[in-house]
């Protein structure tokens, strides 16, 4: 059964994806139905990783676009995950952001109902009244009370949910150039080296145009132009998977003199020769640990995660949608076990150029703001979408909007509009 | 030595440098910024969740006065951020010393942001952990750790804590 499309997802007709209407970003209608159709739909949703679940009663609180959701490892050492809503009367069962529960029990509150790590209910106070009085009728199940469940699976140590059947296998899901950049960053046991949070003014599908968007890369960002280190002329591009799903690389090694003198020549802010030097160019020494000559990878798999290698940082950005205008951005940082003390020490000290205080990464939240608040009362405009062409699909440059057009085209299956 | 029993002179030049350090940013001075610190030094945003996990993540990390000053230079010329000015709250200075020349230093800061549009937000509440020492006769920070509760950051964090 359809539903009735609501207007403000009414879309141009015969646009190829170029023209998105800006009523998409701030409907609270829409938004709603986002969260039915995507995040409550069949997409893999990212909850975090088995790093930090480290031992039997290990538990994380995160959220599945805007709903609750607590990961567990039970007592068989199984990863679970569950809303956290309790079965009785809706209340939120655990309240901390991580920890342990010693006795794998989690209770509510409210009236000490208490779950198993796999969201099953054990106990019922009162049960069966108090002297000969109240209770539950006898009849209570309470099998039939378990907690909403997630269906989970562990992939390479990455702990991703949903709440849909259909949803395809993982693999299948990401895709083949997504899987491979999966497979090259997650390639040995990681440890976690820190969270940062950031809280954005703005609708959360900006962000997910902006991971996929490289040719705002060194236009908006001016640290590396300014201290002439990136470049748009560098090797690289965008590749799509399954429409939604994208990965954005760079290659040092490929720097194309022709494109060189073009980014001269087109007097943009972009290449300013290295205006200014840094001080202390230890920053930006890094060391490989890759076998090839990637220094930037940020791929997306759509509609929560973007996993990034931006020198020697590795992260997790986790995009957590909290209403039509606004969006937490949780960047999980991660090192390998088998890290030198060198290495490690160069992954902090590079945490400079990423997070919410980033160097060459901070401005992503501001532009998300600037789109939010320009589009107010002008929902019924589009933008333009046209860099590159009108096409859908990979590129091997950066001055193309090709896998957010096919961002668009794989939004509007899922949402069927 | 601890509050209680540290000299009067010594109290307040402690607190002249904690106080100094706010104001440079406040006024926008930031340039001067790196002064406050010694060549070799240890300047860090940490959110307190990292910090209470023994987790090393930090916003901002410094290991040199170089870096304090690309810091500055890239918010100056690079970075791209709305118009914005901080006002900084401090309180409630815990200071040792053994020696009269090295101070443990623990503050309280709370750092309201005013954009543009005239709204001042609680934009960065949480606690300096300091180690101050003697350089050539002035009190420099060795070591600043500015710990923050609000781990929730708006927007984005340029200008220093």
């Amino acid at each position: 059964m359809n539903a009735i499309t609501p207007p403000h997802l009414k879309w141009p007709v015969d646009t190829d994806y170029t023209a998105v209407p800006y009523s998409i970003f701030n409907s609270r209608e829409v938004y709603d139905l986002e969260q039915k159709k995507i995040h409550n739909g069949p997409t893999w949703n990212y909850l975090g990783t088995e790093a930090e679940l480290p031992e039997k009663g290990s538990f994380k609180s995160t959220y599945i676009g805007d709903t609750p959701v607590v990961v567990t490892r039970g007592q068989d050492n199984e990863i679970y995950a569950w809303v956290n809503r309790c079965a009785h009367r809706g209340a939120e069962i655990c309240r901390e952001r991580h920890g342990k529960s010693e006795d794998g029990a989690y209770t509510c509150v409210y009236h000490q109902w208490a779950f198993d790590a796999k969201g099953d209910l054990h106990g019922v106070p009162f049960q069966r009244g108090l002297a000969g009085k109240g209770g539950m009728p006898s009849d209570f199940d309470k099998k039939q009370h378990s907690l909403r469940k997630v269906r989970v699976v562990n992939h390479r140590g990455v702990i991703f949910g949903t709440f849909s059947d259909d949803t395809p296998d993982i693999e299948e899901y990401m895709g083949e150039d997504v899987s491979y950049h999966f497979d090259r960053i997650l390639k040995g046991p990681i440890e976690i080296i820190g969270h940062t949070r950031q809280y954005i003014a703005g609708n959360w599908k900006f962000y997910s145009e902006n991971t996929k968007d490289p040719y705002h890369a060194s236009l908006l960002h001016l640290f590396h132009p300014t201290f002439g280190i990136y470049r748009a002329s560098l090797g690289g591009g965008t590749i799509v998977n399954n429409d939604v799903h994208s990965v954005l690389w760079v290659e040092n090694s490929k720097e194309d003199e022709s494109k060189l003198s073009d980014v001269r020549s087109d007097n943009t802010r972009t290449y300013q020769d290295g205006t200014y030097q840094l001080a202390d160019m230890s920053l930006l020494a890094g060391a490989k640990e890759f076998d090839d000559d990637t220094s930037t990878v940020i791929f997306s798999l759509f509609p929560s995660l973007v996993v990034h290698q931006i020198q020697n940082t590795l992260a997790f950005r986790q995009i957590l949608p909290k209403n039509e205008n606004e969006f937490e951005l949780v960047w999980t940082f991660f090192g390998y076990a088998d890290d030198t003390e060198e290495l490690r020490n160069m992954r902090l000290k590079q945490l400079n150029l990423v997070g919410p205080a980033g160097l060459i990464s901070m401005e992503d939240g501001e532009s998300t703001e600037l789109c939010q608040k320009a589009i107010v009362r002008d929902g019924g405009y589009t933008n333009v979408l046209e860099m590159g062409g009108v096409g859908t699909g990979t590129d091997d440059h950066f001055v193309t909007e090709g896998a957010i057009r096919s961002l668009w085209k794989g939004y509007r299956k899922l949402m069927d509009v | 030595m601890s509050n209680s029993d540290l000299s009067q002179e010594l109290k307040e030049e402690v607190e002249a440098l904690l106080n100094a350090y706010v104001q440079c940013i406040d006024d926008d001075d930031l340039e001067r910024w790196p002064d406050f610190f010694t060549d070799e030094c240890l300047y860090q945003v940490i959110p307190r969740e990292n910090h209470e996990m023994g987790l090393p993540t930090a916003v901002m990390w410094c290991d040199s006065r170089g870096m304090l000053e690309d810091r500055i230079t890239a918010l100056r010329h690079a970075n791209v951020y709305q118009v914005q000015w901080y006002r900084h709250i401090i309180s409630n200075p815990v200071i040792k010393t053994e020696d009269g020349d090295t101070f443990q230093v623990q503050s309280n800061y709370a750092v309201f942001k005013t954009c543009n549009d005239g709204e001042s937000t609680v934009y960065n509440v949480g606690r300096y952990v300091d180690e101050i020492v003697r350089d050539k006769g002035v009190l420099k920070f060795k070591k600043r750790s500015a710990i923050y509760d609000t781990h929730r950051i708006t927007t984005l964090m340029v200008i220093p804590i």
